[in-house]
């Protein structure tokens, strides 16, 4: 049986949050600002319209926005996590495995589904829309990269009315010519400029390349993505190109795990990675979402699935802080009696480290400045002598709940790309 | 924590606070293994056959599931106060006899949706407001189904 992917994802996310509790804004113009600096980070399809761009300064377009009736709004990461959890959950609870790429973005494996992918995603998006009052799009196809394509074409063109499978088209070719080089999942902009120079200029031509070219000139990555548009799956479940705005942090666990407190552990773990990317990338983090599935593919066995976002009060990339609010989190939503498969921890509300507002007097007393070094060095002593050579007490000594393949001798490669 | 606070509400608007339905602390407390009437709890009551915990009691489908603040008093006949928490559930179909949460023309309302013969309306349960028909004209959505009140006595 071909696999059938779906990635879903929330239109016009932040925005759309804005209106979910407010009726009256229901075909207004929305933007949200970001918090440090002010620009637009999000907009309604009527904001758009209005030809407001993507990151925009307040100041220079604030008389338009007041001109044009626009609300306004300063982000608000506690709305919008708890609202993807919320969608994560709905997808969780209707599709057999779910991976959250992003805090608006999940892929789920529709493969085998009753009635067919597009009317199960029809039903799906109408089930969100009415649970969370958020919209969505849906993109299916025989890969991850397929259905990343397929979502933007269902998201771009009015008539797919919001789910588009690419494999039901009469002429997927066409929506592949139509998809721009830049906008194929897994070629940067450094790429497509070259590709572009190249006269490769859409989807359509650079599936047409030659593979030991591309392999050669854009690594196994982009052998990756060609392999992907022709429809042979090798991004898998958990893995494929970080998102920008979110980093998520998961796995499946190598046997499974029933004890709370091995559920802690491997979230401290979790939490403890994603922080380490976080300040990788000079970045600020305003929420941390956890959540946790049992195995929905062992039928008989009682299945639960939860996810819940903790807002946080700083914005900041301190790992205790963070493992402080993932650990809450998973306590609350950790209930005795199942076998949990996986959970993972989503860190969203990105914002660049040194542009932030620091309110000196709402930071919390662990997270003074005075840490920043520690953290540092933290990160500098695993650099130099290899992943947790310092940890975190909270991510635990034996770690029962790890993955088989962790039981690695030291020094050998690692597969798999999302820890 | 979990929480966010509407500040500019509409006259009839009554959401003040939407909070996630699990955002509390799960605590089980014991439940008593007969019905207190009216208030004299007995001492044979000790034995407690089971824990409750209010959020499995409450909700069902926590992504599904809103608390919801109220504001002002047209639902009275329905022990519905200003300054309860409705607990409301986006994920059932609305039927007549539901108290539910709807928004009529932009705005949110808590109010019982009714059939009548000429078709279905929405009556408050306080004789002080007026009851609102709903029409082909009536921009009308159920936004959700209420299922409890928290009520502080």
């Amino acid at each position: 049986m071909t696999r059938q992917y779906a990635l879903i994802d929330c239109n016009n996310f932040y925005a759309s949050c804005e209106r979910a509790f407010r009726p009256e804004l229901v075909g207004r113009p929305v933007v949200v600002l970001s918090n440090n600096d002010g620009c637009v980070i999000a907009r309604s399809a009527e904001a758009k319209e209005l030809g407001i761009e993507m990151g925009t300064p307040y100041f220079k377009c604030r008389a338009m926005l007041e001109r044009r009736g626009v609300a306004v709004f300063s982000s608000n990461y506690a709305l919008y996590g708890d609202l993807s959890a919320r969608v994560m959950q709905v997808l969780t609870r209707f599709c057999p495995s779910v991976e959250v790429y992003s805090i608006d973005e999940a892929f789920c494996d529709l493969t085998g589904v009753p009635g067919g992918a597009e009317a199960y995603s029809r039903r799906l998006r109408a089930t969100v829309l009415a649970w969370t009052g958020i919209p969505v799009s849906v993109g299916i196809g025989r890969t991850k990269t397929l259905a990343k394509l397929a979502n933007r074409f269902a998201k771009k063109q009015p008539r797919s009315r919001g789910v588009f499978d690419l494999a039901a088209s009469p002429d997927p070719d066409r929506v592949l010519r139509w998809t721009d080089i830049g906008d194929v999942w897994g070629i940067g902009p450094k790429h497509a400029k070259r590709l572009r120079a190249m006269g490769v200029a859409n989807a359509l031509q650079f599936r047409e390349l030659d593979r030991d070219w591309v392999q050669k000139k854009m690594t196994v990555t982009g052998l990756h993505t060609l392999l992907e548009l022709r429809g042979l799956p090798c991004i898998g479940f958990s893995a494929g190109p970080q998102d920008k705005k979110t980093i998520v942090s998961s796995r499946s666990f190598g046997h499974p795990v029933t004890l709370r407190e091995d559920m802690l552990e491997a979230v401290s773990q979790y939490t403890t990675r994603a922080a380490e990317k976080l300040r990788r990338q000079r970045s600020v983090t305003s929420s941390i979402m956890v959540f946790l599935q049992t195995n929905s593919f062992r039928l008989g066995q009682p299945q639960y699935s939860n996810a819940l976002s903790v807002p946080l009060v700083v914005a900041t990339a301190h790992t205790p802080t963070l493992i402080r609010a993932a650990r809450a989190g998973m306590e609350r939503i950790f209930r005795d009696g199942y076998q949990y498969k996986k959970c993972g921890v989503m860190l969203a509300g990105l914002e660049p480290e040194q542009g932030r507002w620091l309110n000196l007097l709402a930071l919390p007393p662990a997270h003074r400045p005075s840490d920043e070094p520690l953290m540092r060095t933290v990160d500098a002593l695993n650099n130099r002598w290899g992943r947790d050579t310092v940890s975190f007490a909270a991510s635990g000594i034996k770690r029962g709940w790890r993955m088989k393949r962790e039981m690695r001798s030291p020094g050998t490669p690692r597969s798999g790309t999302s820890s | 924590m979990d929480r966010y606070e509407h500040a500019d509400l509409p006259a009839q608007g009554w959401v003040s606070l939407v909070a996630r339905a699990d955002g509390f602390l799960r605590l089980p407390l014991p439940l008593a293994g007969e019905s207190v009437p009216a208030g004299f709890p007995s001492p044979a009551d000790e034995y407690m056959e089971r824990r409750l915990d209010l959020n499995e009691y409450l909700v069902a489908r926590p992504e599904a599931t809103y608390f919801v603040r109220v504001s002002g008093d047209s639902m009275l006949g329905a022990s519905i106060h200003h300054g309860d928490i409705l607990v409301v559930d986006r994920s059932l179909a609305p039927r007549p006899g539901n108290v539910v949460i709807a928004q009529v023309d932009g705005e949110f309302t808590v109010k019982r949706l009714r059939k009548t013969p000429s078709g279905l309306e929405l009556a408050p349960e306080n004789p002080d407001y007026a009851v609102i028909p709903l029409t082909e004209e009536t921009d009308f959505q159920v936004w959700g189904v209420v299922l409890h009140v928290v009520h502080k006595v």
